[in-house]
């Protein structure tokens, strides 16, 4: 089928011809030594069919025991999700097979799963879409099937099993279709996984499958006076927060051009499930699993529920960490940045805000630390592939430097390289000031100097008279060779000074 | 409640298990027995009482993340119908993951 794409600048004017109705749901693997519900180890990465036992491949009679700790950092995000938390939940089970799910079935969350009703809010500093709230429609604790290793080349050979993965703890976020672009549902993401990471739940590394993403999306199409909507489809396989965002946009096409030629509108259809090929960047549909919707749910026996009372839920919520939001809010508002500042540094994690902050109290100048902190720190950062932590230029030493340039003892420019220096010697500010030979030039030398550049260049002075007063820009760079210590804005004032004079 | 011959026939399917036409008549009429006899329990008036969510009136049993040996490959692998040493094998699987 020929699709009609729809250019993108059609896109940010909102002149679509529907809107885009699109829900996540998100799998993260929580951080857990072993698994939900044997003490198998959860590392990846491990020879295959090593890390299993009676529990986790399903013998019958081995007895599932659940996690503590999966239990503790499932609650803990909820918490921060703003996810209700009823005193009351249990375990099911999920009927189906699949040669990677040995026992039959998984043990999962059905009608009173261990959160329920929360919300996230997203924003784009750079103004793509606007604030807003996405719901969160519930969380729940279950556990994950096996690795299917098929036969890709013929199709013919035997499918391998590797249950290594079998039981691993997986907390499931489903959210409201509450977001209506690509950039939304990619903001969605950005955001809860940053959330994650600051609450250390997880690794959310989507190459190692401890963060996964399908998206619901159907389409809302204003037909004359009827309001009408697409079936909706589960788009799976996508392995990148920017696949997701392609694989959405995609699909709001295809379903369009689909709804054009056949009129077929939700309801009409059953859920189709399609997987996002990256490299043809299409979605594709996927055979369905034989009445795969009838799971015949109901109630694990052979796990205890779990209660938990409003003093337990308090001692919980006194373990959060400060979140990013409130983070980005707080440093807009003790520093002074602006959005895009404040989200820059919250996307370096707990250690980079911790950085910041240090520079920017110790330097007294929120702005100027977000500067450096964004060029010259993440570059540096980057560069030696090391964390904030282990940085060895810490933000008490730096910040020497940043109030040197404040009282002008060093101009900005030659500040970086007082910057590398201090990185690779290992000096404070003024060891490395010193090493450049850097030193407050002065005034009469400085004059001299203007007076001697003058009488070199009569073309300069003749310009400026005449009202250029930017060529004495000509004269900044010979005044830097001749003393590299100087001030590029005093040498123009002191120029433009002396020609006035005559 | 009685059973329907396509509800017992979807009910094997789902749950991977063959049978004649025969047997099938015959499950139907004894699945449907079995639904009678607990179908008994709605004669009881439970208005206002709260639903068991589980038998035993145990909560909260936990363990703590400390990882403990696996069974050895080799060991765990006995039982498969087909291996390799290293993996399962089982009949080719296509489509979706
Ligand atoms: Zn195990």
């Amino acid at each position: 089928m020929k699709l009609k794409m729809t250019d993108s600048t059609e896109q940010k004017n909102g002149s679509l011809p529907y809107e885009m109705i699109i829900g996540l749901e998100v799998h993260v693997q929580l951080k857990t030594e072993t698994k939900l519900f044997c003490r198998c180890s959860t590392k990846f990465g491990a020879e295959p069919n090593t890390q299993t036992c009676p529990v986790c491949i399903g013998m019958p009679g081995a007895l599932p025991v659940m996690n503590r700790r999966a239990y503790d950092l499932a609650i803990k995000t909820a918490l921060a999700l703003d996810i209700g938390i009823p005193h009351f939940t249990k375990w099911d089970r999920k009927n189906y097979y699949y040669p990677d799910l040995p026992r039959g079935y998984q043990i999962s969350q059905f009608d009173l799963p261990l959160s329920e009703g929360g919300k996230l809010e997203i924003s784009d500093p750079k103004g793509g879409f606007k604030t807003k709230n996405v719901g969160i429609t519930r969380a729940h604790l279950e556990d994950d099937a096996g690795k299917s290793l098929h036969d890709e080349a013929s199709g013919k050979a035997d499918t391998r099993i590797d249950l290594n993965r079998t039981g691993t703890p997986l907390l499931e976020i489903v959210s409201e279709p509450d977001m209506s672009s690509p950039q939304e549902a990619k903001g969605y993401l950005t955001e809860l996984k940053l959330l994650l990471t600051y609450l250390e739940v997880s690794d959310c590394n989507m190459q190692e499958g401890s963060l996964r993403v399908d998206a619901n999306v159907n389409l809302k199409i204003q037909n004359g006076n009827e309001t009408v909507y697409t079936p909706i489809v589960e788009v799976k396989n996508m392995n990148s927060f920017r696949a997701v965002e392609r694989a959405v946009a995609y699909e709001a096409k295809r379903q369009y051009t689909v709804w054009q030629e056949t009129g077929l509108v939700k309801g009409q259809l059953p859920k189709q499930t399609r997987g996002w090929d990256d490299s043809a960047q299409i979605t594709r549909a996927q055979r369905e699993k034989e009445d795969a919707s009838d799971y015949r749910y109901f109630p694990e026996p052979d796990l205890c529920p779990a209660v938990i009372t409003e003093e337990e839920i308090a001692s919980y919520r006194a373990t959060l960490p400060e979140l990013p939001g409130a983070i980005r809010k707080r440093l807009q508002g003790d520093f002074d940045l602006n959005p895009y500042d404040a989200d820059v540094i919250v996307n370096q994690g707990q250690g980079g805000v911790d950085y910041y902050e240090e520079l920017a109290k110790e330097c007294g100048d929120g702005k100027q630390a977000s500067n450096w902190f964004q060029q010259d720190v993440l570059r540096k950062l980057n560069e030696s592939e090391t964390t904030f932590a282990e940085f060895s230029l810490q933000p008490s030493r730096l910040a020497g430097l940043l109030l040197a340039v404040q009282k002008k003892e060093v101009d900005t420019t030659r500040a970086k390289d007082v910057f590398g220096v201090m990185y690779e010697k290992n000096l404070t500010a003024q060891e490395g000031m010193k090493e450049l030979g850097i030193e407050q030039v002065d005034t009469s030398a400085l004059s001299d100097l203007c007076k001697m550049l003058l009488e070199k260049n009569p073309q300069v002075v003749e310009d400026v008279k005449s009202g250029k007063k930017q060529a004495v820009g000509a004269l900044i760079g010979q005044a830097k060779k001749a003393n590299p210590n100087v001030n590029p804005g005093e040498v123009r004032k002191v120029c433009l000074d002396l020609i006035e004079q005559g | 409640m009685a059973l329907s011959l396509e509800e017992v026939r979807k009910v094997a399917l789902l749950a991977r298990l063959q049978f004649t036409e025969e047997e099938l008549v015959e499950l139907t009429s004894q699945m449907g027995d079995i639904l009678k006899y607990v179908d008994q329990l709605s004669e009881l008036d439970t208005e206002g009482i709260e639903p068991m969510a589980h038998a035993a009136e145990v909560q909260n049993v936990f363990a703590d993340d400390i990882q403990q040996p696996s069974l050895p490959r080799e060991v765990i692998m006995e039982n498969a119908p087909k291996h390799d040493g290293k993996y399962y094998r089982v009949p080719a699987v296509l489509g979706d993951e």
